[in-house]
Order: structure tokens, then sequence, then C-alpha cells
């Protein structure tokens, strides 16, 4: 399966990257001596610590197949989902409505993935989801800030369950001449936004000097921003053969997903401050939680998925 | 014991309990863990987020009415929980209720105790009863830990049968400290403010 090999060769090529990534970091924390330099490389190192797993559980889940990788995401989903909603000041009267998410939502939203039901699947959440999570808040009788409450969980849904599962179902897409090759495009798009969000980081930390939104996400600059798109574009338009896309076309997809994933970045941002937080968890060591590494992805799924299926998928 | 690390195992899925070591550090120093009481998870939750080596010599403590009754109920908290059993209800005049926990903190046993007796639905604790002061007076040497569970009251509120999963701390305070010839009631609200300050 051709397929199959290009796979092993990326993802070879991504563990190239996280060597240098690792030896680089290795060496900075040999050289750099002050105190705020020495934050600022552990933090790095740890970033690449997480990543080591972050891609050997993805790899995993590739090489399984159509349903690890579905289960996968569901699992985003879930740890996403309860980042979110702890940070977000629900009341008791909500348990209903919260079950609902975590028991009914994620499961049925993922299973209309694997068995391609994609009509379903791109309603089930914002209509059967939006109507029916309000009602069964209402009938706990409990009014205190109701549409607030209601308000923030739906978000929390259309965010972590919704956005994120237009990742796995890319797999559902049927593109021709490119038939059996999807998960391709999947480990493309995640490519693309986290590279985007790698070199910002980068580019940021190199020449950043101008911020973009200070008070909403203060690591933003002008200069991360610049080079970071560009950057991450060319490697989208350079990874073209590997799409069902030309070159050209390439780069079109990666420049939009890569703006998605940076309005996705900032928009997090401030919902997380008006959490009054400053990180959506702990669960990855040096990036903070799942929705910190999530956050781009998951404004830039759903329009890279619809952009693919309106030009791309027959 | 499968029964303890099954609970643990799924309080860590659920709500993930980690620890917060606040004010004071682990210690094999013989303890009273009090927290506000919100959920019948609070106690696996505390449980599980001490060190496993704290963990065999701590024992939460279960009200006998309810968990004492039926076998799974029971068989949950004897075998999975180590728990030692207060009366809340029918209370003999002979005997004295926290007899058991005397007993049990006489053997060495830290303890991990809801002094409000009672679930609430409230982020904050309620009015403590009297337990924790008689147990500080019995034993002036042993430790008094306040803990804060923090989102509890939100997985799994008085009234629900299962836990929605929320991310769980679970903080423990600065060891609180006896002020000689104190009231019952200054003792006790000055131990609930403790909790509260971590909250």
């Amino acid at each position: 399966m051709i397929a199959h090999a290009q796979f092993l060769w990326l993802i070879g090529g991504v563990v190239g990257i996280l060597l240098i990534a690792s030896m680089t970091g290795w060496f900075l924390a040999l050289r750099v001596k002050s105190a705020s330099g020495r934050a600022v490389v552990d933090n790095l190192n740890a970033r690449v610590r997480a990543w080591w797993v972050m891609v050997a559980v993805f790899t995993i889940a590739s090489l399984l197949g159509k349903f690890a990788t579905i289960i996968m995401f569901a699992l985003i989903s879930f740890f996403a989902l309860r980042e979110f909603l702890s940070l977000t000041p629900t009341r008791a009267s909500d348990h209903r409505a919260l079950s609902l998410a975590f028991f009914i939502l994620i499961p049925v939203q993922y299973y209309l993935i694997g068995i391609e039901w994609y009509a379903l699947f791109a309603i089930f959440i914002p209509v059967y989801g939006f109507l029916l999570l309000p009602s069964l808040s209402a009938l706990n009788e409990d009014p205190e800030r109701f549409l607030e409450r209601c308000a923030k969980i739906q978000w929390a849904i259309m965010l972590t369950i919704y956005c994120i599962s237009h990742v796995p179902a890319l797999l559902l897409l049927d593109i021709p001449g490119y038939t059996g090759q999807n998960a391709l495009l999947l480990f493309y798009l995640l490519l693309v936004v986290q590279m985007s969000d790698v070199l910002q980081y980068v580019f940021g930390k190199i020449f950043g000097k101008t911020p973009i939104a200070p008070v909403v996400s203060p690591s933003k600059t002008v200069e991360g921003f610049v080079g970071g798109v560009a950057g991450a574009t060319l490697i989208g338009a350079g990874m073209w053969w590997i799409t069902p896309f030309t070159f050209l076309q390439a780069a079109g997809m990666a420049f939009v997903t890569i703006l998605m994933g940076f309005l996705g970045g900032l928009v997090l941002s401030a919902v997380k401050r008006s959490l009054g937080a400053k990180d959506w968890g702990t669960m990855l060591e040096g990036h903070g939680g799942m929705m910190d590494r999530m956050d781009s992805v998951s404004f830039a799924a759903p329009i890279f998925f619809h952009l693919t299926r309106y030009f791309f998928a027959a | 014991m499968w029964l303890s690390n099954l609970l643990i195992g799924l309080v860590r899925i659920f709500v993930g309990a980690f620890p917060r070591w606040v004010g004071s550090t682990p210690s094999y120093a013989q303890r009273i863990y009090f927290a506000n009481h919100s959920s019948h998870i609070d106690a696996v939750a505390l449980w599980s987020a001490l060190p496993p080596h704290l963990r065999i010599r701590t024992r939460p403590v279960a009200a006998a009415d309810y968990w004492n009754k039926g076998i799974i109920r029971k068989y949950m908290a004897l075998k999975g929980l180590n728990a030692i059993f207060i009366e809340r209800t029918h209370i003999d005049c002979s005997m004295d209720p926290l007899q058991p926990l005397i007993e049990a903190l006489k053997r060495g046993d830290s303890l991990i105790f809801f002094p409000e007796g009672t679930r609430h639905r409230q982020a904050l604790p309620g009015l403590f009863k009297t337990g924790l002061f008689h147990l500080a007076a019995y034993f002036p040497d042993v430790e008094l830990i306040p803990v804060y569970l923090e989102n509890l009251h939100r997985c799994m509120p008085k009234g629900t049968i299962f836990p929605v999963p929320l991310v769980c701390t679970v903080r423990f305070g600065a060891a609180f400290h006896r002020i000689a010839d104190e009231s019952k009631s200054a003792f006790l609200e000055r131990a609930r403010q403790a909790i509260v300050e971590l909250a």
C-alpha cells in the first residue's frame, strides 16, 4: 500500500525534526545560564518531550487504522471537554446537561464518523444537541444565570466535540483519485496547523517585538505571526504531493488553514482569560492542557474539512 | 487490593483528583485530613490524591447508615477503601459514636474525616459538627490537615447517581494549629475557615 509507506516516511521526517529539536534543547540547556533564559529553555524542552509523546500516540493510532484514529480523537474531545467545563462555572443543576455532553454527544458524534453518516454528523450537535441541552437544564428548574450557563456549555461542546471531530471526519471524504489515502490528509492538516504554531512560537521568541493582542494573548507577535504563517504555508505547499491538491492549491489551503488556526488560538485565549485562567490544564507538560494544543486545530479543522469537501470530494 | 486500584483508576479518569500540596507536604506523621463534603466520591478522591505509601495507613471515615447498607456498598467501603464506619442515626447513649475513630487513631492510623457530617450542594463547606473538636482534644499530637476538594460538588452533586468528568484538585493546607482553652464553636469555625481559605 503506497499510502502506508508514504505515511511511515512522513513520520520518519517528523521524528527527524523532533531529534533536531531535542538536540537543540539539550545544547541550549548547556549554554543558557540566566534565570529567565533557563525558564524558557526548560519550557522548550518540556514542550519537545510532550511532542514526542503526542507524535507516538498519533502514529500508533494511525497505523492501527480508522477506528483507532476515531477513538483517539474521541478521547481528545473527552479530555478537552473535561478541561473546558472544569474552568466553566456550571451549577449542580447542570449535571444532566453535562452527562448528555460526555456520555451521549461524544460517543454518538464519533460513531457517526465511524459509520460514515455524514448528513447526521454535520447537524447532530448544532441541531439536536443545541436544542436538547438547554431543555434538560430547564427541566431542573434553576433559572439562575440560565442563559449564561447554557451558552458556556454549548460553546464547550461546539469547540471540543464538534469542531475537533472534523479532523477524523476527513477519513469519510470520498476524493476521486485519492481513495485509501485520507489518513495522509489528516496528517497534512495536523502538520500544517502545528507547524504554524511551532514556527510562530520560534519566530516570536527570536524576533518578536510588536504584540498583536497584548491583552488577550501576550505571546502573539507580528513578527512571530508573519514568520509562522509564511513558513507553515511554504511547508504546506511543499507537501502538496501527499494531498489531492496541486502545489498552488496546497499553498492556498495551507494559508487559509493557518489563518483559521491563528484565529482559534486568539479566540480561545480570550475565552480562557474570560474564565480567569492562563492555561487550560496541566495535562501536556510545557504546553498546558489539551485545549492549549488543540485550540488552533479546533478552528482550522472544520474549515479545512469543508473546503476539501466542497472543492475536491466527489 | 484490586478493588482499591479500580476505584482509584475510575476516579482518576473521571475527575483527575490531582493533589496540590499548598501548605503541607506528604508525611508519615499521624494526621487527620478534614475536608469539605459534597459527593460520594470525596473520600476516594482524597484517598487517591495521597501517595501510595501514606494511603495504606490512612482510613476514610464513612457514615454507617449509608455505607454499611447493602453488600456492594459495604464491600466497597471495607475492602476497597479500608473505611471506618461512624454511626450518625440511632445514637446509643452508652457508646460514644467517635469510639471506632478513637480506636483507629490509637492504633496509629491516619483518618480522612468530613466534619460537616453530610454532603452539601455548595462549593464551600457548611457548619461543622463537633466530632473534629473532640478528636483534636483526645489526640493533641495528631496533625490536623485541612483539605479542599475542588469541583466535586459539580461532578456528582447530592441526588445524582453517577459523576460527570470534571478536573478536580485536592488541596492540602498547612497543619491547623490548636489554641489553648479555645471554645468549641470558635475552634470549629476556625477549622471551617481553614478549608474556605484553600478554596
